[in-house]
This record gives structure tokens, C-alpha cells and sequence, in this order.
């Protein structure tokens, strides 16, 4: 059950690797590492390819995230999203709210 | 006989870090009883969301609790109940909060919490929810890859 944040800056905006299971024992740490990007109004893009398991928890945290950065003129990207994934943000109706893309392949188990 | 049902049942501290051992649980049993790997994963978020709401909502501080759960195996379809002794909430109200986001909604209208419910609804073929001295909820899922004629053929086999 280990979640990882990764980051990266770029010239033009900040790449960020989650890894893991975002519930409601990691979700406050995700939280923790993107809000203070969200509070700058950074650019961020966030890659989910290694995010094997989410639920409402990260859905919040994504929620929370937009909300900030929006306001302070950045904007949130969520990149790599499995199958799972979007189906989570297509039956909450986040999918037309937030950008979101699926993977540029296929091919998972 | 078709009735038979089995039981396994836990208990966890109610705290988040061990929100993830009742998924591990339920993976096993639910891929033991033949589920597809989207049911098993819809299953995962449904329990998982019953457990976050009793491990935020039900204790304080000073009062930490127990959150129980009961896996009941049933020959076409699972039933896990997790109940927790803590405060009980309003289920009318929630109900009457939660919902899908819409476009409609302004960015500052976004919540950040309520679909826990929600997607238990979505995601499960039944949900109960019982609110006393604690919150009781009880989620069904049937196997959808069931034989129709799978007692049938077992019945035949045994009058002949």
C-alpha cells in the first residue's frame, strides 16, 4: 500500500507521477503535495498511469486541487488515466469537468 | 443445498490505514466466488467507500471505534455489510446531497466530498443503509456470469 508523488518542473509547467492506491489513508498526502502547486497556480499536469486503485478520497482530492488552481489562474491536467479511471470520472461527472485523457494505447491487462 | 451461504466476518480498528486490508479481503473472496476483474474492482470502491464513511464520520478523537465487516457468500452474489457503533447521520439528507457533478455546476459549487454514497449506489445492485446509535450498510452484488441452468443440471443428476 505504498503511494508515491513524484515532480518534475519544466519550463512551462510542472509534471507530476502519482503511483499507488489513492483512499482515504494516502489521499490526505496527495493532497498535501499538490495543493501548495495548486495555491501558486502552477500548470500541472499529472500523470495516473501508476495509480491502481481510487476512489471518492482522491476524487476530493482532484476536486480541491482544480478548484484552487482554477482560481489562481494555473490549470490541472490528468494524464494516462486507465479504463478504471475514467470510468470513475465519467459516472461522477467529473470527466466534463476536469481534462482528463485516457491512454494513448491500449493494451493493459 | 443452493441456499447455503458462508460467512467471514472482521473487525478493524476504525482508522484509514486499514481500509486497504478489508480491500485486500475483498479482492480475495470476490475472486474466489468468480467475478469479473471490473466487478472486483467495482466492489473494492463500493466497500471501501462504506469503510471511509465510518472511519471519518463515525468516531471522534476521543472515541475511536471498530468499524465490522461480513462478507455473506452467497451461491450467485455477495452481500458485505460494515457497521460501525459510532454517531449516526442523516441518510435523507445525504441522499438529497449526493449526486453526479454536472456541468451546470460552477467551479465553487464543486464539493469535495458526498459521492462516497453516491457511488456505492452505482456501483452495487443493492444498498441498504441503517442509521441508529450507529450506521449500518448493507450492499449486494450478484454474479453476473451465473449459469441459469447450472441447478437444474445437479438436480437431474441427482433423481436419476
Amino acid at each position: 500500500m505504498n503511494l508515491t508523488v513524484d515532480m518534475k518542473e519544466n519550463l512551462s509547467d510542472i509534471q507530476i507521477n502519482i503511483a499507488g492506491e489513492i483512499d482515504v489513508y494516502s489521499a490526505p498526502a496527495v493532497r498535501e503535495k499538490l495543493m501548495p502547486l495548486a495555491n501558486e497556480g502552477k500548470d500541472m499536469r499529472i500523470c495516473l498511469k501508476d495509480v491502481n486503485y481510487m476512489d471518492s478520497t482522491g476524487l476530493g482530492v482532484f476536486v480541491g486541487v482544480f478548484k484552487t488552481v482554477s482560481k489562481e489562474g494555473g490549470s490541472l491536467k490528468l494524464e494516462n488515466l486507465s479504463d478504471r479511471l475514467v470510468r470513475l470520472f465519467e459516472i461522477t461527472g467529473l470527466k466534463d469537468i476536469i481534462d482528463i485523457s485516457a491512454k494513448s494505447e491500449g493494451g493493459v491487462q | 443445498m443452493s441456499t447455503s451461504v458462508d460467512y467471514i466476518e472482521m473487525k478493524i480498528p476504525a482508522e484509514p490505514e486499514y481500509v486497504g486490508i478489508v480491500r485486500l479481503t475483498l479482492s480475495g473472496v470476490a475472486s474466489r466466488m468468480g467475478y469479473t476483474y471490473d466487478d472486483i474492482e467495482d466492489l473494492k470502491i463500493a466497500v471501501s467507500e462504506a469503510c471511509t464513511n465510518a472511519v471519518q464520520h463515525a468516531y471522534n478523537d476521543e472515541n475511536k471505534g471498530e468499524v465490522s465487516v461480513r462478507f455473506g457468500v452467497f451461491e450467485d452474489r455477495l452481500e458485505v455489510i460494515v457497521a460501525d457503533q459510532g454517531d449516526s447521520f442523516d441518510f435523507d439528507q445525504k441522499q438529497q446531497d449526493l449526486g453526479p457533478y454536472t456541468p451546470s455546476h460552477t467551479v465553487d459549487q464543486l464539493s469535495e466530498g458526498g459521492l462516497g454514497l453516491y457511488l456505492m449506489e452505482t456501483l452495487m445492485d443493492e444498498v441498504k443503509v441503517q442509521s441508529n446509535s450507529g450506521v449500518t450498510v448493507a450492499m449486494t452484488k450478484y454474479l453476473n456470469g451465473e449459469r441459469v441452468d447450472h441447478g437444474t443440471t445437479i438436480k437431474n443428476y441427482e433423481t436419476n
